[in-house]
């Protein structure tokens, strides 16, 4: 039964983002340009963050008149009878995707590349976030048509909301038969910042033409944040440059990590920090070389899940972290920073020239008092219950302001003792610490390589300040003793690996202990097997 | 101060008679309600009717010049009984809630309403929370309209159906002497349309007219023996009546189609979707034009068996599309053909699931299904054009697709004042081991989803501290029970906290205080403080929990952190025996800002000094552990990209929609996490102090940044 259809539109957004504005503005365009509009919505505890969804149907008002009768409109979109999708976020577009509304015969998909990320992907212990190229890569593969750019991005740069951006987009794409005036008069009639709103609008209309970018600036601006730079061949301070020659001459993979490393033991200490440092990796290096020409340790079943030079270039990143540990000296010295002042005015968003002020949140413990005092003095600090009391009138939490003389003085004072730092208590433990597992690295480079190599790896689990380092520790420790164990085993640096992801899978340590269990159970199972066999 | 303002909106409830009102579903209720002489309306706000609430507050002016009394009720069972009044008056009165949450508070006052009948007519709106969206248990309103015998109309989700079962709802009701319960599900009170207008009628009969001249029939008490007289009445007179009244009046619609020998009947609230379902399956077009014969039930209770027979007769088979479970109309149906003896052949829940929502994909799979079987000729016919052959999924393994796609639960808002106060019940329970949790309804419910997973139960609203009750006894860690103020007035101060007293438990109950029923969009209640012309606010809670005997009473700000850990860890370790309570205050965000930002923005236009807070992190400090993000939770705290080469982990980093509240610093602060969160307090129209201030500062610190820099730049590589 053959009769004129509803457009039919979805907007896929998350609560709070102006879901609703936007529905109502594309209700009142119909509705000027004499079409019956029907929008539904089920706001409900999806307002608060969670994902939701608009739906909008748009008849001809004339084809009404002409029948007689008002159309029947559906409440919900139904998979594969959905003519745009509008996401207002990029993981939102992929759940337009699951739930079917998208579909490559007829749905045109105008979608937001930045992300929103949820609570999980936020709050792994690691990197929870969802894969943005393969997001990215299925966006581009369902739909009829596909505009996709950073609408965020847009947004803030006419200081507007992405709602504007996101109507801007559906004008452009043209899905919607309603004259461009039509939309801005919508923007006109809310009346408020109607300015930037019709800033923003101009400019994503402006793009949908233009077919957007497939979220490639998104992903160049992802592509350029964090790569290691490239080594130059002359240092910039003549007097590095014996450092410099040092790195370029570790095998390819590694120079440029290692470059790092230098770079950051200078910045941290000195240039003789940065040749221990190199001392440290070269050791590394050259037991590598060996298994990398095919050694005896490279012999287990573990061959293919590590490349030539793993073992050096995994040193050389987690020594770099691990030799610039974040104590109170280094802190200081990062926060009173020029460069970190600039960044926090962009952060921010300070108007140019506009004042502000920054106050540090800084929780000093008797602990971390103690270790930036010299080793000796710190130990009989930490021994001697009476001081430690006495020095709990000065712990707890503390608002440093940093923009003032004497908040940045305290702090410049406390970032210059690093000429100190080889003397105090933390520099000696974590010294102590680091040599430590250098020791095993070495060890084990010959007889089980890719163990070694995850071992390298390990220093990962030992990060952040007081009680996440604690926990970060305590696993890490349990995890090298189990070492001895599990370089008799084959399977050893598999299981290794699979131990660190439990130790950063939750904070109360609950799938580290079933995967330690595991292991016991199975070692068990072996002796008894192996006993039966004899 | 409601979340949404429809100050503009209920301008049109002025309308007069042809004038085309456009609007929101629960809108056009209200105008309804007008235009049927309602003399007195109540209700308890909640999705999805909440935005009637807001409405009928915001027209408060309108209804005054009209007569009409409005009342935010305190639970949906005072709601109820206010319909009272329309046992022993000519008066028409209308309350709303949230079904069936709500009609579980009310159902005492509804069954005896019920039993007493009424002569005014009784309109009761309620808002099926049922399928997506719904925040509630799965049940259905049928079950209560059956028990107590009120009326139930399901009428289609366009707005001049729905205007008109307003309009016949009343009439309805005062033709049998019940009341009568309007449902509409979610998407049909969001659902925006039009419908031509009447004018407003003032009452007939208004309240002073009663007050002046009180009249009362002993019959209508539920007492015996007249509880007995009523019930055979109920049966005698008001259902015979309420089924001529339903077949005279045409409520219910049949829809004629070629196919006469199968039939589909449905509830008049999914006929949209229905119908698309059909038209989908080439067996109807758009304007509603259907191949085969519909039954549509805008009354579905009571269902009228000889329209039933008139229906089925001669059919071989008839599809009951009834959404929810038990199947009543399914059971009902099935006993009248049987004893009319009439042979159709009936389906319903074994062509279409037996839970669940109803959307257009379940219907368009469960009618092509009753089609295919009953009258495959409608399909092959008309070959389904190439466009409409449904593409059932993606072309991307569902599994992949949930692998890659993260959930998004919803969460406590930006700046929520409720964060801080689950950040500290996460710490707290660090220090002294898990805890019973017995949570309650509202925002704080959200602290059972990530990132802070807490609360062992939820029994309803303001029941909180009653559902720790078997637990308020000796022994182990005190059960602690979270209650909002919403629920506290609701019921919580009896049926918890006066409760606790009585019977002498000696656990904990934190009422969190954010000034208003935030959940359901920020209404107003007795203790909220923000001015309100036509509400006596401001009544503590502190007041109403010592008035009911509790000894240990102690408030805390939650946005002091440490403060809150402090007497949290107090109640839990004191020797005081009893009922301990302690009143979270924190203004909830949202009205907060809404109340601030035009006040700031004002301030900052006209030159004022204004000092603008927010927070941040230093990506160079911060390792990527992101502990702070697992004991906040805030949308503005996010991750982005570790600009560090050597790490992979993304770090911690707070977006351009904080607003500034503290939290992130206080946790971290509290839960002596890192030294990566600053607060930048942003200067607005600098006074003359601060710019001599800054030039001093900088001149200082610039140069000692500056000689620092020199030194580094030595070692430049």
């Amino acid at each position: 039964m053959p009769s004129e259809r509803p457009i039919k539109l979805t907007i896929a957004a998350l609560g709070g983002q102006g879901g609703g504005v936007l529905a109502n503005w594309l209700i009142g365009i119909a509705e000027s340009e004499g079409y019956i509009a029907q929008s539904t919505s089920v706001p409900g505890v999806a307002q608060r963050t969670g994902a939701t969804i608009y739906y909008l149907e748009f008849f001809p008002q004339a084809a009404a008149v002409e029948a007689g009768r008002d159309p029947i409109m559906a409440l919900m979109p139904v998979s594969g009878d959905v003519d745009c999708v509008l996401a207002s976020e990029l993981a939102e577009a992929g759940r337009a995707i699951q739930r079917g509304l998208v579909t490559n015969d007829r749905t045109t998909l105008i979608a937001s590349s930045h992300r929103s990320y949820s609570i999980s992907e936020k709050s792994a212990m690691g990197d929870g976030s969802a894969d943005e190229k393969q997001l990215i890569e299925l966006v581009g593969s369902q739909s009829k048509r596909l505009i996709l750019f950073d609408m965020e991005a847009v947004a803030e740069q006419h200081q507007s909301v992405i709602s504007s951006v996101m109507l801007g987009a559906l004008g452009g794409s043209g899905v919607l038969p309603f004259r461009k005036a039509a939309f801005e008069a919508a923007i006109k009639k809310g009346g408020i910042a109607v300015k930037t709103n019709l800033a923003a609008f101009e400019d994503a209309y402006q793009r949908s033409v233009a077919g957007g970018d497939a979220g490639r600036a998104t992903q160049a601006e992802a592509a350029g944040i964090g790569e290691l730079s490239e080594v130059p061949a002359q240092a910039r301070s003549p007097k590095l440059q014996p450092l410099l020659d040092r790195v370029r001459r570790f095998a390819v993979p590694v120079q440029r990590t290692a470059l790092e490393g230098v770079r950051r033991a200078i910045d941290y200490q000195d240039p003789a920090y940065a040749a221990l440092y190199l001392e440290r990796v070269e050791k590394v290096a050259v037991l590598d070389a060996k298994q990398s020409n095919g050694g005896a340790g490279r012999s287990s079943t573990d061959t293919d899940r590590v490349g030539p030079w793993a073992l050096t270039e995994a040193t050389a990143r987690s020594l770099a972290l691990w030799m610039t540990f974040e104590d109170t000296i280094r802190v200081a010295d990062l926060k009173t920073r020029p460069a970190r002042f600039a960044r926090v005015r962009e952060e921010i968003r300070a108007d140019a020239g506009q004042l502000f002020g920054i106050s540090e949140f800084m929780k000093p413990r008797v602990v971390e008092m103690a270790g930036t005092l010299p080793a000796r003095l710190g130990r009989w600090v930490l021994r001697s219950p009476g001081v430690c009391r006495w020095l709990t009138r000065w712990t707890g939490g503390r608002h440093v302001r940093t923009g003032t003389v004497t908040g940045f003085l305290m702090l410049y004072i406390l970032g210059g003792m690093k000429r100190w730092r080889r003397g105090t208590l933390r520099y000696q433990e974590e010294n102590e610490r680091i040599e430590q597992w250098l020791v095993r690295i070495e060890r084990l480079a010959g007889t089980h390589y890719a163990l070694a190599v995850e071992l390298a790896r390990a220093q990962r689990l030992v990060k952040g300040y007081g009680d996440t380092h604690e926990r970060g520790w305590r696993n890490f420790s349990t995890l090298v003793e189990k070492i001895d164990e599990l370089a008799l085993r084959p399977d050893g640096a598999a299981v290794f690996a699979r131990l660190m992801s439990a130790a950063l899978a939750d904070e109360e340590g609950k799938a580290l202990a079933r995967e330690l269990a595991q292991i016991s159970s199975l070692a068990v199972v072996k002796v008894a097997l192996e006993r039966a066999r004899a | 101060m409601a979340e949404r303002s429809f100050a503009k909106e209920v301008q049109s409830l002025r309308l007069g008679a042809g004038a085309e009102f456009r609007g929101e579903g629960i809108l056009a209720v209200t105008k309804a309600l007008l235009q049927s002489g309602v003399a007195y309306v109540g209700g308890y706000q909640g999705a999805p009717i909440s935005h009637l609430m807001d409405v009928l507050a915001d027209a408060e002016e309108i209804l005054n010049e009209l007569g009409v009394h409005f009342e935010a009720s305190a639970s949906e069972a005072t709601a109820a009984a206010m319909l009272a009044a329309s046992i022993n008056y000519p008066i028409r009165g209308a309350v709303t809630w949230k079904s069936t949450v709500g009609t579980n508070v009310a159902s005492d006052a509804l069954a005896n309403l019920a039993s007493s009948g009424v002569l005014g007519g009784a309109l009761i709106i309620l808002g099926e929370d049922y399928g997506e969206g719904a925040s509630i248990m799965q049940e259905r309103t049928h079950a209560f309209a059956m028990k107590s015998q009120i009326w139930l109309l399901d009428p289609r989700p366009h707005l001049p159906d729905i205007v008109r079962a307003v309009e016949k709802g009343f009439e309805l009701s005062e033709a049998t002497n019940t009341p009568v319960m309007l449902m509409l599900r979610i998407r049909a009170c969001h659902v925006y349309g039009r419908f031509t207008t009447k004018a407003n009628k003032r009452p007939a009969f208004s309240a002073a007219d009663a007050l002046a001249a009180p009249s009362r029939d002993y019959s209508r008490i539920i007492l015996p023996p007249s509880t007995y007289a009523q019930e055979k009445e109920k049966i005698e007179q008001r259902f015979p009546a309420a089924l001529r009244f339903v077949v005279e009046q045409q409520l219910n619609d049949f829809i004629p189609g070629e196919a006469d020998d199968i039939g589909i009947v449905l509830q008049g609230g999914l006929y949209n979707n229905a119908l698309r379902a059909l038209e989908l399956l080439d067996c109807a077009d758009t304007f509603g034009n259907t191949r085969i014969p519909l039954y549509c039930l805008n009354v579905t209770y009571p269902l009228v068996p000889q329209e039933w027979v008139k229906f089925c007769s001669g059919k071989r088979a008839v599809l009951i599309v009834e959404e929810g479970q038990p199947e009543f109309i399914e059971q009902a149906a099935n006993q009248i053909l049987r004893k009319h003896d009439v042979a159709a052949r009936l389906f319903g829940k074994d062509v279409l699931p037996m839970t669940g929502e109803y959307s257009v994909d379940v219907l368009r799979k469960g009618l092509g299904e009753f089609i295919g079987r009953w009258a495959p000729q409608l399909r092959a016919a008309q070959p389904a054009a190439p466009a409409r052959e449904i593409v059932e999924t993606p072309l991307v393994p569902a599994a992949r697709l949930a692998a890659l796609i993260p959930a998004r639960p919803s969460g406590l808002c930006t700046g929520c004042p409720e964060r801080p106060f689950f950040s500290a019940m996460k710490l707290l329970q660090r220090e002294i081991g898990p805890l019973h949790i017995s949570a309650d309804i509202g925002c704080h419910s959200f602290a059972t989803l990530p990132p802070f997973n807490m609360g062992n139960s939820i029994m309803g609203y303001g029941l909180g501290a009653a559902g720790a009750s078997a637990l308020g006894t000796e022994g182990g860690r005190r059960a602690v029970s979270v209650m909002g103020d919403g629920g506290f007035w609701h019921n919580g101060l009896t049926s918890g906290i006066g409760n606790a007293v009585f019977n002498r438990h000696d656990d904990l109950t934190v009422i969190v205080d954010n000034g208003y029923s935030a959940a359901t969009g920020g209404q107003d209640i007795p203790s909220s403080r923000a001015p309100n012309e036509h509400r006596a606010g401001n009544n503590t809670i502190e007041n109403a929990v010592k008035g009911v005997g509790v000894k240990w009473v102690k408030r805390t700000h939650t946005f002091d952190m440490q403060g809150t850990l402090k007497v949290l860890r107090e109640a839990l370790s004191t020797g005081f025996r009893g009922p301990k309570v302690i009143i979270a205050e924190g203004e909830c965000q949202l009205n907060r800002q809404r109340r601030v930002k035009p006040l700031m923005k004002k301030a900052i236009k006209d030159g004022k000094r204004v000092v603008r807070e927010r927070f941040g992190v230093d990506a160079e400090t911060c390792t990527g552990d992101h502990s702070c993000i697992r004991l906040s939770g805030c949308p503005s705290l996010t991750v982005k990209k570790n600009p560090d080469p050597l790490r992979t982990d993304p770090v911690a980093y707070v977006d351009n929609s904080c607003v500034g509240c503290g939290v992130c610093g206080e946790v971290a602060h509290a839960a002596v996490l890192c030294p990566s969160f600053y607060r930048a307090e942003l200067v607005y129209n600098p006074s003359a102090w601060d710019r001599f201030l800054n030039k001093v500062r900088g001149a200082i610190i610039g140069s000692l940044q500056q000689r620092s820099e020199r030194k580094r730049l030595q070692y430049a590589l």
